[in-house]
């Protein structure tokens, strides 16, 4: 008797009533999606619980890819056997014997009401059945270093020891699309993700200036959205040439609003992606007071091009829980590669940090930006990219 | 021909060669350029260096390239030495290292520091005890080899490690050029400082090979140039190497479940060889399963291994790199086994080895002795 198969528990997911099935459906995909490089197993989704039929893989990877997956509260390994007391009993010694620990507590859980023993009953029994039959354990109620759960359901009684945390949340594709501005920094990977905790699916824009800007800039970016990918499956990254619109901003507009007007621009192309993709909502890394483009004033001013919701879901956070974040989802080394994006070329020297919506109208009115943001969308490239294939990668993988 | 002298060298994979050559000719951009080719090849070596730390269970840039075991070995020890000389001048090491250790120290000696060899027991093992009396205010470094490269003696490195970790002032490196493969470490333990590592003995290339250095660890680089390895190595990078190090490494790991294997054979050398009078064992029995040595006693060992390349058998005396001189193995000396010490014989076993090859070794061995035993008894 092996673990085999992995009991799934949902988290938010349970409470969202007529929704649910679309829901519970969604999370199978995803959960297949994410686990395709395991052709042998089966992913259930049932109405309480989902369950992952091992079919012979190893669990170890599997376990791991499913920390990664949103609307997972919690997972364990388990064995299915009968509901019969006698195959309950032996699964339960087996389960014990894999941990490893000094005292253990069984907590018996009985949905299935036909089942003729209590669940206090049960415990008893189990307990007094593994305490004959091993010799280093003990039990202890209060702080076990192993809990055994056995729940009887109507199917069949599952066994599981360990319970692993999950990410939570709400799987990715039941809320909806967002368009992220990607720049290549710490924080907007960082909102990318927050997003698809709330079960949003994320597609990437980023605004490029080359020669300004680096292929290795780029790069970065590029594998910033690869990052993404392991939390939420495939990402299109729209990739906007934005070499002409910015020279032309350094030429025509007071120097100190040069990076307001740049930033209203970045907003009304991606909006404009967002209408034709039929995207709902913009979300962007800008937290309050970091740098001169996120003061409350920079805000409001640059805001009033769209009015399409913006989400900023690092708005109230700090720096250091940003990074913290950053680095648990494999993204900081990669944001702190050091080369420069579309933001930090043309920087004036000393940069507005309180425009104003009337002076930014002003300035903005005698330039004439309608023939280069169609240029800029004309010649937008959009890369798709997916947790599993990725050919240069791939050929990497052959050489190492 | 039977190769039995994989302690000296291994024969590259096939596979390991090929990712060499596909590199060499594809990807032979310099990474530090900041064309497109340049950051393709960047791409790629960083991908080699986070599969190394990733098998290692260390981070991506706690892995240094080098040139192998005897570049990691120098840097490790004349880069502390030379970094923390104002904190004290003692070293602590043993007395079966490695000539690419053992020369260092002495090398170091001259400039004035001073140098502890720790004796060994006869099956080579050093003893903690002495470790912990010889520590005093002046060591910056202990270096202990991990699997010695002549008998295969295994130390107890994580005890080491365990024990230095109360003393940080001490920086503790192992030389687990044997090690790797086949007897694996903790690599992420506290207190294991420096890990040196090479190419060619696990079916890599000659000429690759790898310095673990842990964040924390202050390093003196041998060489001055560019600011590639965190400028501990300068130096363009030898991609195509680092890469099919990368291929060999994970292999190698692969390949580590057949050690069980080893072991097997290991305990046949054993079984088959004690009871032959005038042969002596040099290697522990609980030593690592890929080396074997023994004496025979009254034989000359070149006579022996001579003897043996005429059925095409390749084994060896002690390490290649000390062999031509005409001195008794250092090693065996240590052990307090001074006449046999002349006349040792290295056999050690690649991960592939198969038993028929040990078969014949053994019979081959036995008809050798049986042949000049009059001549040379």
């Amino acid at each position: 008797m092996t673990y085999d198969h992995i009991l799934v528990r949902y988290g938010e997911l349970a409470l969202k009533g007529k929704n649910r099935k679309s829901f519970m459906q969604i999370l199978k995909q995803n959960v297949e999606k994410k686990l395709s490089a395991y052709p042998s197993i089966k992913v259930k989704a049932k109405r309480d619980h989902m369950y992952i039929l091992l079919n012979g893989e190893n669990h170890e990877p599997i376990l791991e890819k499913c920390k990664d997956i949103f609307g997972i509260q919690s997972f364990s390994l388990a064995m299915k056997v009968e509901n019969e007391k006698e195959q309950i009993k032996d699964a339960a010694l087996q389960a014990l014997l894999l941990e490893s620990g000094q005292t253990f507590k069984v907590t018996c859980k009985r949905p299935n009401k036909g089942f003729p023993i209590g669940s206090q009953e049960m415990n008893q029994i189990l307990g007094g059945h593994l305490l004959t039959h091993t010799e280093d354990w003990s039990v202890d109620v209060h702080h076990p270093d192993v809990e055994l759960r056995v729940e009887i359901r109507h199917d069949a009684t599952y066994i599981t020891a360990k319970k692993i945390q999950g990410k939570g949340g709400l799987p990715v594709g039941t809320t909806g699309k967002t368009l992220l501005l990607l720049s290549g920094g710490i924080d907007s990977p960082v909102a990318g993700y927050l997003t698809m905790n709330r079960g949003v699916e994320v597609e990437a824009i980023h605004f490029h200036s080359p020669p300004f800007t680096s292929e290795r800039a780029k790069q970065k970016v590029e594998d910033l959205a690869r990052v993404l990918t392991k939390y939420g499956g495939d990402i299109k990254l729209h990739l906007v040439p934005f070499t002409e619109i910015q020279q032309k901003i350094f030429q025509e507009a007071p120097e100190n609003y040069g990076m307001t007007i740049m930033r209203r621009l970045m907003l009304r192309i991606s909006e404009m992606v967002a209408k034709q993709r039929d995207i709902l909502s913009i979300t962007t890394g800008e937290s309050l007071g970091q740098v001169a483009s996120q003061t409350m004033e920079s805000m409001h001013t640059i805001n009033e091009v769209t009015n399409y919701p913006v989400i900023r879901p690092l708005v109230a956070m700090d720096k250091i829980d940003i990074i913290d974040i950053s680095k648990e989802i494999g993204a900081y080394e990669i944001s702190i590669r050091p080369y420069e994006d579309c933001c930090t070329i043309f920087v004036p020297k000393a940069p507005k940090t309180k425009p104003r919506r009337d002076k930014v109208n002003e300035f903005e009115r005698p330039i004439d930006f309608t023939k280069d943001i169609e240029k800029a969308l004309n010649n937008m490239e959009t890369v798709t990219f997916s947790a599993s294939n990725d050919q240069k990668q791939d050929e990497f993988d052959d050489l190492l | 021909m039977i190769y039995l002298d994989n302690s000296a060298t291994t024969q590259p994979a096939q596979e390991v060669l090929k990712s060499f050559q596909t590199v060499s000719m594809n990807y032979y951009a310099n990474p530090s350029s900041i064309h497109v080719g340049g950051s393709e090849v960047e791409k790629l070596l960083f991908k080699a260096r986070t599969q190394i730390a990733q098998l290692l269970k260390v981070n991506e840039d706690e892995v240094i390239f080098t040139s192998g075991g005897t570049e990691s070995n120098n840097l490790a020890i004349k880069g502390i030495a030379h970094a923390h000389q104002n904190r004290g001048n003692h070293i602590i090491t043993t007395q079966i290292e490695h000539p690419a250790v053992l020369q260092v120290c002495k090398d170091l000696e001259r400039e004035g520091f001073e140098v502890t060899y720790l004796p060994v027991d006869e099956s080579g093992n050093i003893n903690l005890d002495d470790l912990k009396k010889a520590i005093n205010e002046n060591t910056i470094l202990v270096t202990i080899m991990h699997v010695n490269n002549e008998i295969g003696t295994i130390q107890p490195i994580e005890k080491i490690a365990k024990l230095l970790a109360n003393y940080p002032k001490i920086t503790f490196h192992t030389d687990h050029v044997q090690g790797f493969g086949k007897v694996s470490l903790p690599y992420d333990m506290e207190g294991l400082d420096l890990i040196t590592i090479s190419g060619h003995k696990i079916h890599g290339l000659k000429g690759t090979g790898c310095l673990i250095k842990k964040r924390h660890v202050q390093l003196k680089p041998l060489f001055h140039g560019g600011s590639q390895e965190g400028s501990v190595r300068p130096g363009t990078e030898n991609v195509a190497g680092n890469v099919s190090l990368a291929k060999a490494m994970r292999l190698a790991v692969e390949k580590q479940s057949q050690y069980n294997r080893l072991i097997a054979l290991h305990q046949k050398l054993f079984d088959q060889l004690e009871p032959i009078d005038k042969i002596t064992i040099n290697s522990p029995k609980n030593g690592a399963a890929h080396i074997f040595n023994f004496s025979v006693l009254g034989f000359k060992p070149e006579v022996l291994i001579h003897a043996l390349g005429e059925k095409e058998i390749y084994v060896s005396t002690k390490s290649a790199c000390s062999s031509k001189q005409d001195e008794p193995s250092h090693v065996i000396v240590a052990c307090g086994k001074e006449q046999e010490a002349g006349a040792a014989i290295r056999v050690s076993l690649s991960i592939n080895q198969s038993e028929e090859d040990i078969d014949i070794f053994i019979k081959e061995i036995k008809n050798v002795i049986q042949q000049y035993k009059s001549i040379m008894g």
